[in-house]
């Protein structure tokens, strides 16, 4: 007993070491020649970017990372103390709302003028660095390919009932409702979530979640978007889900996108701007393109052979304004209202 | 002694003065949809029975597994002793992302038995999932519990003719009776906060409220209601557990030494009882670990030890500073509360759990604005999380040393003072040397929750850094399992490490 308890203190006092010598070295964290990142995307797909580009112009990044939404409070709470130069958002409507609150810098000409017009934000003060489509998941082991529906109205009706999985409080999700509620009214989006509670439609925490939902059996059907089940089926090619869009021009085939601005807060804007243009840049592209298969936003981009071509996704895209996807408080109004919040 | 002890007050009420500004400063019309609804009524109530399910729950298991531990010849004792714990080193979300994967028609069961079991979810899914992660902290108070009782009691009502039932139900279990409470407390402020297990589960309790109100809003006025309405719950919980425990009153009456006991011979139950502890082992340790390892099984390493390694060291610069922290800061509140008892320092002593029923994302947000507003050159600093860590685990460092002052007789501080020690070398001299078992366990149950932190974590970190678990929570949100499975591994290791020192202290103190 007595030689168990001798090691055992040994580990704590280690411990007791180990918080002291920290304690000394944390202090001063700030360095002078480093751009800091807020990243509401995953390290996963940023790190390697990431990485490349302090490879290639020595300027290092130091990355916060966050859901989105929480980064979008924080950046409001630090206001004129935000240590941030750059925020990289996951959707086109947190950038809205830091646009609302004024706390972007314009961006350059030449970083604008690389994207389409549909993929720059309102007075060039943000733009997407790669989009992503809400699709139709299903089971390919209980759906035939005949019965899909051509719009994501059609999933209120019977034949769907109980058999649908959404997130709800999932930012993509409620992106697209305000996509509805902007394209097709308050009503119509009302009427459709309404329709949606009533025919038992499955709630899950997140996209993943839904997907596999839809593997282990619990519902058929699925909205979210469309790069995580080709990540399930890089890991397992057999993963029983398939993935769809609706017909041509309907609002569940909404582009939501990723982008990025530059914080007025920040004092390294040049090294802002380049790091904002080398997300741009053809090597960035490609690498969203193969390794996380998202869509590009600039031209001479390969395509990956998983994606469908970046032409015909826009072709069956809805045309939506996305600087009107910052009325998120018009969505979560009307998602607590039919309550789903 | 009162010094350090008001400084931990202020600090502690500081981040919630800041959640009541804020809800005076919401907008009452959003305040109302918020909080003032059927719904809140459903999740009131879901909080509630997911409360009492797992409180039933990990009682019922842990008290047959801590007296089986304690008390007999358990085969393998020690063991099993040991394994028990470990789930205290696996988050709550890892515990439900394996119950989910385990089932369905595609599901881990599926794979390898060829049979689709159903997949848990909902009110059943929660309650194991929470109940698999609260057993330990229930198991150690309750073997804390028999351990310092005394038998003789037992022995008396054994010789008066009482059978060993009637002897459990009549004299263990009334002294039982602070343990069960501790623990009880301890359960029901873990699920009052979980997040986690509840969204993954789709089982919607007030914590998930305050999640959605903080996610969406792109702004916090909405939320902070919801959080005092959170908070004043876990008040309710802790006054109530204070105001039980004061009707219980354990003393000996004679100053004799307590029994020396002799384990009790399970002889043709030792198979059964046997089982019973692989059981729980498998399903919170086995389970868990195999998912894991399943999951990082073929994960090319290559770049990702660099980013590992930093991981590692940014865990434990925080969360070993934290432990010593928390733990220095709970001594003078336990040692006041119990060599000087009164209203005012047990007041202090709760406080201590009001920093534990926060919401910690609630907490974060309040501690962001203040130390903005206030301190602006420590913001984003590693001192902030530490600050973080150590109040809101104050309440797991205070437990074990009170517990250990309640073995060491003030007599014998007494006799030093008459020998002419002053107050403060006696407190080195002496009643240090005999708080050393529940220090280090303090010490270490800190340790082990700031290891497994998430929400505060990921608010108050400084770009750049890391921790482990904010690495595991990374990946998984991407639907990048095996890319995590290393750091939680690493987790598990470090973890399981200190689950060990905490067992065998776990004796000595009784």
């Amino acid at each position: 007993m007595r030689s168990h308890y001798f090691r055992a203190s040994h580990l704590v006092y280690c411990l007791i070491v180990l918080a002291l010598s920290f304690g000394g070295g944390s202090v001063g964290a700030a360095q002078a020649e480093s751009l800091v990142l807020y990243s509401g995307r995953g390290k996963a797909l940023v790190e390697p970017i990431v990485g490349r580009f302090t490879e290639e112009t020595g300027i290092e990044v130091r990355v916060k990372y966050g859901k989105t939404a929480q980064l979008a409070v924080a950046l409001q709470e630090e206001g004129e103390q935000s240590p941030a130069d750059v925020f990289w958002s996951q959707d086109a409507g947190a950038l809205g709302a830091l646009v609302g609150a004024e706390m972007f810098l314009p961006l350059s000409e030449g970083t604008l003028g690389l994207v389409p017009e549909v993929y720059r934000g309102a007075d060039g003060l943000w733009v997407a660095t790669s989009g992503r489509a809400r699709v139709l998941a299903y089971s390919s082991v209980r759906v035939g390919g005949g019965n899909l529906p051509g719009s994501v109205f059609d999933l209120t009706d019977a034949t769907y009932r109980g058999r649908v999985g959404w997130a709800p409080t999932n930012a993509s999700f409620q992106a697209f409702v305000t996509a509805m509620r902007k394209t097709h009214g308050q009503d119509a989006a009302k009427a459709w979530l309404v329709g949606m509670i009533e025919n038992d439609a499955q709630v899950y925490p997140k996209n993943t979640a839904i997907i596999q939902a839809i593997a282990a059996g619990e519902v058929d059907y699925g909205l979210p978007n469309h790069y995580y089940l080709l990540r399930f089926k890089t890991a397992d090619k057999h993963y029983p889900v398939e993935q769809t869009s609706f017909a041509a021009g309907d609002i569940g085939n909404l582009v939501n996108v990723a982008g990025v601005g530059v914080l007025k807060t920040s004092e390294h804007v040049e090294a802002a701007q380049a790091f904002v243009a080398y997300l741009l840049s053809s090597k960035a592209q490609q690498y969203f393109a193969s390794e996380t298969f998202e869509y590009p936003v600039v031209g001479d981009v390969i395509p990956s052979p998983r994606l469908q071509p970046l032409e015909l996704l826009r072709g069956e895209a809805p045309a939506v304004d996305l600087d009107t996807l910052e009325d998120l408080k018009g969505t979560l109004e009307l998602l607590a209202e039919v309550g789903l919040r | 002694m009162a010094a350090p002890a008001l400084v931990c007050a202020v600090a502690v009420l500081l981040p919630l003065g800041y959640l009541v500004v804020r809800s005076l400063g919401a907008d009452a019309g959003e305040v109302g949809r918020v909080v003032f609804r059927w719904q809140s009524v459903v999740q009131l109530s879901n909080t509630l029975l997911l409360c009492a399910g797992v409180v039933v729950v990990t009682t019922v298991t842990a008290l047959p597994a801590a007296w089986l531990t304690s008390r007999t010849d358990l085969p393998m004792k020690r063991f099993f002793a040991i394994a028990l714990v470990l789930p205290l080193a696996i988050p709550g979300y890892l515990m439900a992302y394996t119950l989910l994967s385990l089932g369905g028609d595609y599901g881990a069961a599926f794979h390898i038995t060829g049979v689709s079991v159903p997949r848990l979810g909902g009110y059943v899914g929660s309650l194991v999932a929470l109940s698999v992660y609260n057993f330990p902290y229930m198991l150690l108070n309750l073997r804390a519990g028999l351990g310092a009782y005394d038998t003789s009691l037992e022995e008396v009502a054994r010789s008066l003719g009482h059978r060993p039932g009637r002897v459990f139900f009549s004299v263990v279990l009334p002294q039982l009776r602070p343990a069960i409470l501790a623990g009880t407390l301890l359960v029901s402020l873990h699920v009052i906060s979980d997040f986690g297990v509840v969204s993954l589960m789709r089982y919607e309790t007030f914590s998930y409220a305050l999640y959605q109100a903080y996610q969406g809003a792109y702004g916090t006025r909405g939320a902070a209601p919801i959080a005092l309405i959170m908070m004043a719950l876990a008040g309710v919980f802790i006054v109530a557990e204070l105001m039980m425990l004061r009707r219980v009153v354990l003393t000996r009456a004679g100053a004799g030494q307590a029994r020396v006991r002799r384990p009790l011979r399970l002889r043709r139950w030792a198979w059964p009882a046997l089982v019973f502890v692989s059981v729980l082992v498998l399903v919170g340790v086995v389970l868990p670990v195999l998912t894991i390892v399943y999951g990082a099984w073929g994960v090319e390493m290559g770049s990702q030890w660099r980013s590992l390694r930093g991981a590692v060291v940014d865990s434990l610069s925080v969360s070993a500073p934290a432990a010593v922290v928390a733990t220095g800061l709970a001594l003078p509140i336990a040692y006041m509360a119990r060599r000087y008892p009164s209203r005012w320092s047990a007041g202090l002593e709760r406080l201590g759990f009001l920093g534990y029923a926060t919401p910690p994302l609630a907490f974060a947000l309040g501690l962001l604005v203040i130390t903005l507003r206030v301190v602006p050159g420590l913001y984003q600093t590693a001192f902030v999380l530490v600050y973080a860590y150590s109040l809101h685990f104050l309440a797991e460092a205070v437990g074990p040393i009170r517990a250990g002052l309640f073995a060491a007789n003030p007599r014998l501080e007494e006799a030093s003072r008459a020998l002419g020690y002053g107050p403060m070398s006696t407190f080195a001299r002496v009643t240090l040397p005999l708080l050393r078992p529940g220090l280090i366990v303090s010490l270490s149950l800190v340790f082990l929750s700031s290891m497994k932190e998430l929400p505060l974590s990921m608010l108050l970190a400084p770009p750049g850094f890391e921790t482990l678990s904010m690495n595991i929570w990374q990946y998984t949100e991407d639907a990048m399992y095996a890319s995590a499975a290393p750091y939680a591994l690493v987790v598990l290791g470090v973890s399981g490490l200190f689950v060990g020192v905490l067992v065998f202290n776990e004796r000595r103190i009784s």
